[in-house]
Order: C-alpha cells, then sequence, then structure tokens
C-alpha cells in the first residue's frame, strides 16, 4: 500500500456511492438505534434527578439506611449509569458498528466504490486509478 | 505547630508550597522542552503528531477538564452548600456522555485540528469558519478568565502573599509560564503537562479521601452524620443554595441544563480529540476520561463532605478564598503543612496546566480558522500557519494577563465565569455541531443564526441578568438594569439556539450541499480520509 497513486482521494462519485450502499445504511441504523435512544434515556434521568432536587426536596431528603438518603443515592446511581452507558456503547461500537466501519474503510481504501466499479467487484484495486 | 490559621491569613508554610510548585514547573519544563524537539508540522503543533494514545489522552482530557473550579469549587462548595455542590459534579459527568456517544469520534474523523473544520465542512467556509472561530474565542477567553482569576485568589491563600500588586504578579507569573508552555511544547508539551497534573490531582485526592474515610470507619452514613452534626441536616438535603425560591430553582435546572449540554461543546474538548491517531482512540481517550473524572468527582463528594465535618462551614467561609480555601483547608487539619504543600502545588499545576491548552486552543482556532483559511484562503506558506499560532499565543496570553487582573480586582466569581463558558457552549457551539453531523438538511444560514444567535442571546441575557446588575453581589451593585431573572442563561439561550439553527435552515431557498454532505457521513463513520499520525 505504498504506491503514491493508492492514495489519491476519492472522488464525490464515490462518496455518494458509498453513502447509498446498504452496508453504510446498516451502519448509520445500528449507530442511531442505540446512540440516539440513549441519550435521550441519560437526558431523561439526569434531568429527572435535577428536576426532583429542585422541587421534590421532601422525597429526595428521605432517609434510606443511616444518614443516606434518597437524592444521595440517587446522585450515586447517575454516576453508576454513566459507567454503565459508557461500557455499553463500547460494547456496542466492538460488535456492531467496527466491523461494518473497518470494512467499508478497506473497500474504500481501494476505491471500491469508485462508479466504473460499482456494478461489478471483480476488479483489481489498480484498475479503480484515475 | 502554632495556630498559623489565626496568627495569618495565610494557611501552612508558603516555602514548603512554593517549592512543590517549583517542583512540578521545572518537571514539566524539562519535558516541554525534550518535546519540542519533534514540533516540525502545522499537526506536530495542534495536534501532538496525533501521537498520543487513548489512555494518555484520556488523562490529559481529565486534566484539561478538572480545573481548578472543579477542584477547588465543587469540594468546597459541597462543603458549604452540602447537595447542592454535588450537583455540579453530577452534571459535569454526565455531560461526558453527549461527547462519546454523538461527538468525540465522528468530529475526530472529519477534523483536522479545529471545531470549525467540522462546522464548516460543507457549509460555506468564509462565514461559518469566522462564526466558529468568534465562538471558540469567547468560550477560551471566559474559561480562561476564570483560571487567572482563580490563580490570583489562590495566592492570597496559599503563597502569603497579599495586595492587588503581588497577586497581579502572580498572574503575570501564571499567564508568563503558560506562554512558555504553548509556545516551545505546542500541543505535545501541553499534553504531558496535562498528564502529569491530572495523575498529581487524581493521587493527591485519593489520599484525602481515604484518610477522611478512615476517620469515619470507611462508613459513608457516618461521614454524612459528621457533616451533619457540623453543618446541620439541611447539608444532605437539596435546596441549601438554590432552594430559596422559584427564581433560584429554576436558575439551577437551567444551571443544570447548561453543566450537561456544555462539555461537547467545549473548543479545548474538542481539539484534545485530534491528538490521536485514530477514531478508535478517541473513543478509548473518552472512556478514559469519564472514569477518571467521574472517580475524581466521586472523591470531591468525600472530600467536600469532609472539609464540612473536619473544618467546618465558618472556618472556610471566614478564610481567605472563603468557599475555594475547603480543600486545601482540609488538607491542613489532616496532613499539616506537607499535604497541604502538595494540595497547594496541585492546585498550581492545574491552573497551569488548564490555561495552556485553552491558549492554544485559541491560538489554533484564530491561526488555521481565521488567518489561514479565511484571510488568506489556504494560500499559506509552509509552516506559517504556526508562525501566526505562536504570535496569536503570546496575544491571547497577554490579554488573559490583562483582563485576569481585572477580573480578580473586580472580584469576579470563579465558578461563575466557568459556569458562563459553558452556557455560552452550549448555546452557541453544540446545537451547530449536532446539526451538521445529524441533519442533512442544514445549511450555511442555519448554522450562522445558531452560532451567532446562541452567543448574542447567551451574552445578552448575562448582561441584563443579576449577575451583572440589580443586586448586592452583582458586577456593578450600584446601577440596575436587570430585567432577566436567571443568573444561568441556559434555560432560554440553548433552546432558541436549537430554533434559530432550525429557522435558518428552513427559512433559506440556499440547497444544502449534497456531495460534501456524503463526504461528511462516510468520512464520519467509516473514517476514510482520517487525518493520520505523523511519523518522525
Amino acid at each position: 500500500m505504498t504506491e503514491p497513486t493508492e492514495r489519491r482521494l476519492l472522488s464525490p462519485e464515490e462518496y455518494r456511492a458509498a453513502q447509498d450502499s446498504p452496508e453504510f445504511v446498516e451502519l448509520k441504523k445500528r449507530f442511531r438505534s442505540f446512540a440516539f435512544p440513549m441519550t435521550v434515556a441519560f437526558l431523561v434521568w439526569y434531568l429527572l434527578y435535577v428536576l426532583l432536587s429542585t422541587y421534590a426536596v421532601d422525597f429526595m431528603s428521605t432517609q434510606v439506611f443511616g444518614n443516606v438518603n434518597v437524592g444521595i443515592l440517587f446522585g450515586l446511581l447517575q454516576f453508576v449509569t454513566t459507567f454503565v452507558i459508557t461500557h455499553l456503547y463500547v460494547a456496542h461500537a466492538n460488535k456492531r458498528t467496527d466491523p461494518i466501519a473497518d470494512e467499508m474503510r478497506t473497500r474504500l481504501e481501494a476505491h471500491e466504490f469508485a462508479s466504473d466499479t460499482v456494478a461489478g467487484t471483480d476488479h483489481t484495486q489498480g484498475s479503480t486509478r484515475a | 505547630m502554632p495556630d498559623v490559621l489565626a496568627a495569618e491569613s495565610t494557611i501552612g508554610n508558603p516555602a514548603i508550597n512554593i517549592s512543590i510548585f517549583g517542583a512540578f514547573v521545572l518537571v514539566t519544563l524539562a519535558i516541554t522542552f525534550k518535546a519540542s524537539r519533534n514540533n516540525k508540522s502545522a499537526a506536530d503543533y495542534y495536534a501532538a503528531g496525533r501521537t498520543i494514545t487513548g489512555q494518555q489522552n484520556g488523562l490529559a482530557i481529565a486534566g484539561d477538564y478538572l480545573s481548578a473550579a472543579s477542584f477547588l469549587g465543587i469540594a468546597g462548595a459541597i462543603a458549604v452548600y452540602g447537595y447542592d455542590g454535588f450537583l455540579y459534579s453530577i452534571g459535569f459527568l454526565v455531560a461526558w456522555l453527549v461527547a462519546l456517544l454523538l461527538v468525540a469520534e465522528l468530529m475526530r474523523n472529519t477534523a483536522r485540528f479545529t471545531m470549525a473544520d467540522v462546522l464548516a465542512f460543507r457549509m460555506r467556509q468564509g462565514p461559518v469558519r469566522t462564526a466558529a472561530a468568534i465562538s471558540t474565542l469567547a468560550v477560551s477567553l471566559f474559561y480562561l478568565l476564570a483560571q487567572m482569576a482563580g490563580a490570583g485568589g489562590l495566592v492570597a491563600l496559599l503563597l502569603g502573599v497579599e495586595g492587588d500588586l503581588a497577586e497581579a504578579l502572580v498572574v503575570t507569573l501564571v499567564g508568563a509560564l503558560m506562554i512558555f508552555y504553548v509556545l516551545v511544547g505546542g500541543m505535545r508539551g501541553t499534553t504531558w503537562v496535562q498528564i502529569i497534573k491530572a495523575s498529581l490531582l487524581i493521587a493527591g485526592a485519593l489520599v484525602m479521601t481515604v484518610w477522611v474515610l478512615g476517620k469515619y470507619g470507611f462508613n459513608l452514613s457516618a461521614l454524612l452524620g459528621g457533616a451533619i452534626e457540623s453543618g446541620g441536616q439541611a447539608v444532605a438535603e437539596p435546596g441549601a443554595q438554590y432552594g430559596l425560591n422559584d427564581t433560584t430553582k429554576l436558575d439551577f435546572v437551567s444551571l443544570g441544563l447548561a453543566l450537561v449540554l456544555g462539555t461537547a461543546g467545549l473548543p479545548h474538548v474538542l481539539m484534545r480529540f485530534y491528538t490521536v491517531p485514530t477514531s478508535k482512540e478517541a473513543r478509548t481517550s473518552v472512556v478514559w476520561a469519564i472514569w477518571l473524572i467521574g472517580i475524581f468527582y466521586l472523591f470531591s463528594l468525600v472530600i467536600g463532605y469532609g472539609a464540612g465535618a473536619l473544618v467546618g462551614a465558618e472556618r472556610i467561609l471566614a478564610a481567605p478564598g472563603a468557599v475555594n480555601a475547603a480543600a486545601p483547608l482540609l488538607a491542613f487539619e489532616l496532613g499539616g503543612t506537607v499535604l497541604l504543600g502538595i494540595i497547594a502545588g496541585v492546585a498550581f499545576a492545574t491552573i497551569l496546566a488548564v490555561v495552556a491548552g485553552l491558549t492554544i486552543t485559541a491560538s489554533a482556532s484564530f491561526a488555521h480558522d481565521v488567518y489561514a483559511s479565511v484571510i488568506k484562503k489556504g494560500n499559506v506558506p509552509p509552516n506559517g500557519e504556526v508562525r501566526v499560532a505562536r504570535i496569536t499565543a503570546v496575544v491571547v496570553g497577554a490579554i488573559s494577563i490583562g483582563l485576569g487582573i481585572l477580573a480578580l480586582q473586580a472580584g469576579l466569581n470563579i465558578a461563575f465565569l466557568v459556569a458562563l463558558a459553558f452556557a455560552v457552549a452550549a448555546s452557541a457551539n453544540l446545537p451547530t455541531i449536532l446539526y451538521t453531523l445529524f441533519w442533512k438538511k442544514f445549511t450555511t444560514q442555519g448554522a450562522l443564526w445558531s452560532i451567532y444567535g446562541g452567543l448574542i442571546i447567551c451574552i445578552g441575557l448575562i448582561i441584563f441578568s443579576p449577575v451583572v446588575s440589580g443586586a448586592e453581589t452583582a458586577m456593578f451593585p450600584t446601577a440596575d438594569f436587570a430585567w432577566f431573572p436567571l443568573r444561568n442563561p441556559g434555560l432560554v439561550s440553548i433552546p432558541a439556539s436549537f430554533l434559530l439553527g432550525y429557522l435558518g435552515t428552513v427559512l433559506t431557498k440556499e440547497k444544502p450541499n449534497e456531495a460534501k454532505w456524503a463526504e461528511l457521513e462516510v468520512r464520519a463513520f467509516t473514517g476514510i480520509g482520517a487525518e493520520k499520525a505523523v511519523n518522525h
């Protein structure tokens, strides 16, 4: 992979072809189906915590054990959920999105999405050079 | 040990504090010199040649993020106000999930050096780059001001120098050191300063945490009991600081929103993602940063309640530096002058590392976005950009020294200035970043409305808030032009900026650039064409 011609930039058509490809649609779907609902979930949980701390002081001051009350417990739970979501995201990325992204990147580097080769894949890397 | 607290307005032994700080400066200067040998290209200067590993960058991000406001400010707020101080740290931490899930990797894959690289990617370059550079400079300057004012304030407490002139001298010294790190070391030197500082800070906090917990039999309930005994039941419950009336409650919700949405729009945080070789390393660095920052905030919960229990709110508020004195006073209470010296040295190191990161971000944005891309339209001689970045670093440094001295003498609140930087970042930057990455139809006009609208509304509301006038604690207590009741504008300015971005986009005939959108999406998600690490 040291030949300079292999490093030429991708053409706009290649980006279009890649964007329209079924594997890219699937990659985006997998990314969004995790990141978007999870973002909504942790923001709602965080805002709920802020609102409860502001407007439900009595509830948050309910003692659970010793001097530890609901508010402090919920606050510590925010740390726990942050760590858990971090872990879930990494696992999801490693398993669900990275393989597609890596495979597509390799094929893009070989210019397999260039317009003259979209239909077939029976070409060598060299044949796609401009 | 004589009662130094009563005898003087400083605590501990200034000589020990100064020598520990001096040792940190010497070590980091040596490393900066060593790092500078590899600084050849713009990628070296702005992005450390993209050779920092994920773990190292995670530590550096923690070093960049855990400013004096988070270390001294949060521990102090917990010590004095209890539960309400704890809420700050949660907002600061949860905010990292926005960066991890939506921003870090996609930005790493599409940008070269700055936030504007992404925002201008599929828009008209000139106007959007200029707007992004202006908001970068605004956020960085607010943040710098907070750190500089904090440095001067700390000195009165820890080094035993007093008076306006001495404090101004210290701000100048901090500024001069910061300029030196940035000029000589570039991003590589700055990164190592941040890594060393983060390690020291977390180690110091760990020692204090274990020490405090040891005194309470490693029992959180017992520690809370101690804090309640000293500060009353209120410290364990919400509302001590913000529960006063309906306005303060709404203010708290507004602050909470700005904190959680601000981080992913902070330019100096975004710039750290460009120092690693791949987007996977960017992911690793955010994961490390989340763990380090989260654990550190758990430490500061213990340190804060420990200071409340062992030192007491009255003594903290009576000390020079007031709320910010809680952690140093607790260190003195626990480990005498030596532990205090270590914590004081770490606090200074903290300020130095953060200001260096901010300065390099501001100078990179000016040199790369304004000078090279807008003024010179990309026709810059080799190294011309870095030369301008170095000059800008000196100018930014000089400006922040000057403004820092003014802010210090005006008695501006550090935590407020930091919250302001977060509000501006959440209002001016985050909506445009998210629209750019995820909304196909987003246009130049939408980006400009959102950036300028968010910036103007945010700063405008602050000017007409009780922070600036119409209250005893305001900057101008005698004047009263405050018609906006909240101290933090986020609740209004963040939704307004999202709305403006939407309206600007649907109310234009301009067509989105579909070819560039395809390139952005494919590059962001697959990493094709991403900037590679520099080989020396």
